[in-house]
């Protein structure tokens, strides 16, 4: 198991690091530098003369090599520096530090809620194969796969606003500080970004439980006379969890990017809406470390399954 | 059936269209629907149906050419990454595992930064997203298919790397190619009318169903509804079509993966 783990470490290490020079060629080498960008949009509003942009790019460090400059932003990342927004000065180590419990929040609700949702819709489904239920959650799931997570919280804010008068709060208030208002934040991105998962998840524990009970085990244990309930908890359900193990990770990766646009819909000051404006205003460094963060996260994640994966199913570590 | 609806829509958009979907009447702003128009006009007074006509057009537009972009350097790069194997394979597959860290709306988001809004640049965006999960797939099947005795038969036979390749290597990956390529058109949609929603996507005034419901955020106080529910209503029909054809396609072309 350890060596298994060492050997999942050693592969996500250079991955991150692939990651940051992904990153740091999309922002700085592709289109010019940041400041061109800058001064050659908005109308004219920050139209610069030569001689001010060579200026500026100096005091930024950005006339040094690539090399020097990747370097130079990597070491700062260990070290713990983030930089600060180009346009507020914000140290970006705060905004994260600010907005990143919400977006959590935020994604492990929607990933119970599929749970809650997806796993017995799609057990339902296996057991009672072809029956008038499996075909309407079928149905169901087919359209909640195709509604875009956005439109749902947009729909959900429309219908509060119009109703009740009423849209969730804006401003940040945490679990911790004051529950009530702090649901009333994530309660609705949590139930967007939670059904269109819920659906995916249904669908993948319907196919694979149906997988699962078609396989010799299962038939020797209904032979030996097992209760069916038996049979389906201890046999199937066990042995169905693992891709529905890895569908949790992969969909985190669409989760995560799905609540950025949930979070614009909602307008709740998560990690996202700050990525949103970020990339609406050109704010490099905090596009820069903002995308790091979810790409770090995501390869997490797929580590934390990738050796769950293990501990679940020996056959995996021994290969 | 759907689709075919949807591409003749798109296709006679000039026709179909009641109103000119760029025009700005300031007359009959919020206009709401089943009234002077069908669908109402939003906040410049454009004609809500009309525009959703000729989104249809921009939404289709960008879902095809960004997954036949994507799909076929995907296609190309699998075929070779499997065949050559190896150093190449090795370096390839790290390659893919950077882009597939990043989750696909995180890594458009980051190529629209870099590339500013704009329609082609939005086809490169999705584009580049698809590509390594397309190499994967067709790569794992020129893995599986290079083992087979007509491959090493055509081999032995004398035939060159590149017609073995192209031959009898390309041609067994295009079943789970398409079924991955139409898989991934729902994807796209998707992503597009994310990135247009949040303002990144698909420029105004050209109208894609991600920016009309993008021209919602600015309404705060009492938001058109009509705004809301049609062009979500396009995005979501269009996406279940793709769906249910690639399912349908799937069945069709892999009886055994049912």
């Amino acid at each position: 198991m350890r060596k298994y783990l060492a050997q999942r470490l050693l592969i996500a290490i250079p991955t991150i690091f692939g990651v940051s020079v992904l990153i740091f060629i999309a922002m700085r080498v592709l289109p010019g530098d940041p400041l061109s960008a800058i001064s050659g949009e908005g109308g004219g509003t920050y139209v610069l003369s030569p001689e001010q942009l060579q200026a500026a790019r100096k005091s930024l460090g950005l006339d040094r090599p690539y090399v020097v400059q990747y370097l130079d932003w990597v070491r700062d990342v260990l070290r713990g520096d983030l930089g600060k927004s180009f346009w507020r000065g914000e140290p970006i180590r705060e905004v994260i530090i600010r907005r990143a419990p919400i977006t959590g929040q935020i994604a492990l609700m929607a990933v119970i809620l599929s749970w809650v949702i997806g796993l017995p819709v799609g057990l339902v489904g296996a057991l009672w194969r072809n029956s008038w239920t499996d075909y309407a959650f079928r149905f169901v799931v087919t359209l909640f796969m195709a509604v875009p997570s956005f439109w749902v919280a947009l729909m959900i804010v429309l219908s509060l606003v119009l109703t009740i008068t009423w849209r969730p709060p804006l401003t940040i208030a945490y679990l911790w500080d004051d529950p009530v208002r702090n649901l009333q934040m994530t309660a609705g991105p949590a139930l967007a970004l939670g059904v269109a998962l819920a659906a995916m998840m249904a669908r993948i524990t319907r196919s694979s439980v149906l997988e699962v009970l078609g396989e010799d085990y299962v038939r020797t244990a209904r032979a030996k006379g097992l209760r069916e309930r038996i049979v389906v908890w201890r046999h199937a359900l066990v042995n169905a969890m693992l891709p529905i193990l890895t569908v949790t990770g992969t969909a985190l990766g669409a989760l995560l990017g799905g609540s950025v646009a949930v979070e614009r819909a909602f307008g709740v000051p998560g990690l996202g809406l700050a990525l949103v404006f970020a990339v609406a205003e050109r704010d490099w460094m905090l596009i820069q470390n903002l995308v790091l963060l979810y790409g770090v996260i995501f390869i997490l994640v797929n580590l934390v399954v990738d050796v769950s994966y293990g501990w679940f199913d020996p056959r995996i570590r021994y290969q | 059936m759907l689709l075919l609806l949807l591409a003749s829509v798109a296709v006679m958009a000039e026709w179909l269209a009641p109103h000119n979907p760029l025009t700005a009447n300031y007359a009959v702003t919020r206009d709401p629907p089943f009234g002077r128009h069908v669908l109402g006009t939003d906040h410049l007074g454009r004609d809500v149906l009309s525009r959703i006509i000729f989104g249809a057009r921009v939404t289709l537009l960008v879902a095809i050419s960004s997954v036949l972009l994507g799909d076929t350097i995907g296609f190309l790069w699998g075929v070779s990454s499997g065949y050559l194997g190896g150093r190449t394979d090795l370096i390839s597959q790290r390659v893919l595992d950077v882009l597939m860290s990043l989750p696909a709306l995180i890594l458009a988001l980051l190529l629209m930064a870099a590339l500013g809004a704009g329609l082609s640049t939005v086809i490169i965006a999705i584009a580049v997203t698809r590509v390594p999960l397309s190499t994967r797939v067709v790569r794992s099947m020129v893995l599986s298919v290079k083992e087979l005795a007509y491959v090493e038969a055509a081999g032995a036979l004398g035939a060159s790397g590149a017609r073995v390749m192209t031959r009898h290597v390309a041609p067994q990956c295009v079943a789970p190619f398409l079924i991955i390529t139409t898989g991934h058109l729902g994807a796209a949609i998707f992503i597009e009318a994310a990135l247009s929603f949040v303002g990144v996507g698909v420029p105004p005034p050209t109208p894609s169903w991600g920016n009309m419901l993008g021209g919602v955020l600015a309404e705060a106080f009492k938001p058109p509804w009509w705004m809301v529910v049609f062009p979500g209503t396009a995005i979501t029909v269009t996406i279940l079509a793709v769906n249910l054809f690639g399912d349908a396609l799937r069945d069709f072309l892999d009886p055994k993966l049912k």
